[in-house]
């Protein structure tokens, strides 16, 4: 197997190579081979550290982090259909919940890397470049922040924006400065509102008879505690997107990524604090019900946790500086828990602190350089001064 | 200049050419980008609007032009605002009693030509240093490629916004019955600026020279 790919690529290389007639292709085969063994280009002098990881095993580990969240969302897309047809687990089974999931999500999926990863490749022929791993990420992220009823027209013109206007006009992987998969989300949420909040699309094909609102849509319409149990949203058989509403599962995955330091624990930390902040200063002064639900409900509803551990965290996009880092969570967290409470027209807060704090991020950065720039020339002269006197 | 030019000589024309591609006034010298957000939901606002502000700009340019030597520089500003406000008075009038609706649409916009970067980025630099004729070509040549791309980008929003050309219907019923919807997006002012983006992208693709 091994072997046959080896020779189709060595074969296919020679047909693209400089000066032949395909070699506008090179850089589409050049991404097939990179992935399927590793890149051909190695540096060939100076100094190099050497190190296991590069962008495509971030990358590919980040999606393994996402596995859980993705099969309990398949497995939750068809439980929520077949509980709003009034039917139970034990009625139907396992396996029927998640085939149901299963034709679902997958087309989703699908939509999602074929229509990202085909605009991807066009630019980077055009372009010249190799094609990046970054896609990979973002089209596994799109399907999992939207309702399982999103309609697939929908979702591919909301990937073919995000790519071509969150992306590629910046340069493609590594110098966009918001989070496209959030793009996506977003212009889904602003374009097509109707189709795309309320309480209808948030379970798959469901009964009228059921209201599929999400926890923070009751939140909206005035309840005083949302109707699922906290145990259920931390185990995460609620209505929602397919894949933010497991904390479980989100937390699963957010081990892996903190073990293995790819995501950044002082993003997520402060994210967490943030919102645990804002929650409580609502708390003290709460004059409605949203006010005075107690703050770790709103680690649990909606996008939050999925936000916190997935979106928040991705290094192009947030902050660089550590200090900076501290600043772009917490504000994130506070940000979100503000929009929820007190926007009415915005049920969803995470998505938009988070691309709110992704445009703010290069500026925390300048000031938080500035200022140990600052310091360092203070701390400089102070030394000078002290030499002259002695 | 001793031999006389003909009065629509190579170089005049280009004073009108010039602004539909390498000098567009949107596009290239990015003026007049707040109207071209406000008003282009929908055509026929945007139509109007790119009528109204070709002939304030026209007219503003030729008028200014025929004051150049008698202006003092130093309260130039305020003489070219009170010219231009006159204007801006006229058309809104006019526009009011033969369009009302229009202009109902266009609401303050209008009044808002006054600030229009268009007019007075003209003025200074091309009317205050240039015979009244050249002035009205320029006026006319800026005006008109403005509306150009007020044209485009209205036409695109109106388009995938409210399904309507020029206030017709042009998505088919079956389309939205088989689940099309209208990009609510597209009536909002962000994606004028990202249409506008677009447009811009594409003329630097083609001319590689105006490229920074």
């Amino acid at each position: 197997m091994k072997r046959m790919l080896r020779n189709m690529f060595d074969n296919l290389n020679k047909k693209t190579a400089k000066g032949t007639k395909l070699h506008w292709l090179h850089s589409t085969v050049e991404a097939f081979e990179s992935f399927t063994f590793v890149s051909k280009n190695t540096a060939a002098s100076g100094a190099h550290l050497r190190d296991a990881i590069d962008m495509k095993r971030a990358m590919s580990l980040v999606i393994i982090a996402l596995v859980p969240a993705l099969l309990f969302g398949i497995f939750n897309v068809g439980y929520q259909h077949y509980l709003s047809c009034g039917e139970t687990i034990k009625e139907v089974g396992f396996w029927a919940m998640f085939g149901y999931g299963l034709l679902k999500v997958v087309p989703m999926i699908v939509v999602s890397y074929v229509v990202g990863l085909g605009i991807e490749f066009a630019f980077a022929q055009r372009r010249g470049h190799e094609v990046n791993e970054g896609y990979l990420v973002t089209g596994m992220l799109i399907p999992l922040i939207c309702p399982p009823d999103v309609p697939l027209w929908m979702l591919a013109i909301a990937v073919a924006f995000a790519v071509i206007i969150g992306k590629e006009i910046f340069g493609g992987t590594g110098m966009n400065f918001l989070n496209p998969a959030l793009v996506a989300r977003a212009f889904l949420f602003f374009s097509y509102p109707s189709q795309m909040s309320g309480d209808v699309v948030w379970i798959a094909d469901k009964a009228d008879a059921v209201s599929g609102a999400t926890s923070l849509g009751e939140m909206m319409t005035g309840s005083v505690l949302p109707s699922s149990s906290l145990l259920d949203m931390f185990l995460g058989f609620t209505p929602g997107s397919v894949g933010e509403t497991s904390a479980v599962a989100i937390l699963l995955g957010a081990a892996l990524l903190l073990i293995t330091g790819i995501a950044s624990w002082r993003v997520m930390l402060s994210v967490f604090v943030g919102g645990a902040l804002m929650g409580i200063t609502f708390n003290l002064f709460g004059t409605n019900a949203y006010m005075n639900l107690p703050f770790y409900y709103h680690f649990l509803m909606g996008g939050f946790l999925f936000g916190a551990v997935f979106m928040a965290t991705d290094p192009v996009t947030s902050s660089q500086t550590n200090t900076g880092k501290y600043i772009y969570g917490l504000l994130i967290g506070m940000m979100a828990v503000l929009i929820r409470v007190v926007n009415p027209a915005y049920p969803e807060g995470m998505m938009l602190a988070i691309l709110l704090m992704n445009v703010f991020a290069p500026l925390i950065d300048y000031f938080v350089v500035q200022a140990n720039i600052r310091r360092r020339t203070n701390r400089w002269k102070a030394n000078a001064d002290n030499k002259e006197m002695k | 200049m001793k031999n006389k030019e003909p009065l629509f000589s190579a170089q005049s024309l280009k004073l009108i050419k010039n602004p539909f591609n390498k000098e567009n006034p949107i596009t290239v010298q990015v003026l007049g980008i707040c109207s071209a957000l406000a008003v282009t939901a929908k055509m026929q606002p945007a139509v109007v609007m790119a009528i109204s502000v070709t002939v304030v700009v026209a007219l503003s340019n030729v008028i200014c032009s025929l004051l150049r030597n008698t202006i003092p520089p130093r309260i130039r500003i305020i003489v070219q605002l009170v010219i231009v406000s006159l204007l801006v008075i006229l058309v809104d009038q006019v526009l009011k009693a033969f369009v009302y609706d229009v202009s109902k649409q266009l609401s303050v916009f209008v009044s808002l030509i006054v600030t229009n970067c268009i007019v007075m980025g003209r003025i200074e630099a091309f009317a205050l240093n240039n015979k009244p004729f050249p002035s009205l070509l320029d006026g006319i040549g800026n005006g008109l490629g403005y509306g150009m791309i007020l044209l485009v980008v209205s036409f695109v929003r109106e388009l995938f916004g409210s399904g309507t050309l020029w206030g017709y219907k042009v998505v088919p019923e079956w389309l939205y019955a088989h689940g099309y919807a209208n990009n609510s997006l597209m009536i909002m002012p962000p994606m004028a600026l990202i249409v506008v983006g677009l447009i811009v992208w594409f003329h630097r693709t083609r001319n590689k020279d105006l490229c920074e």
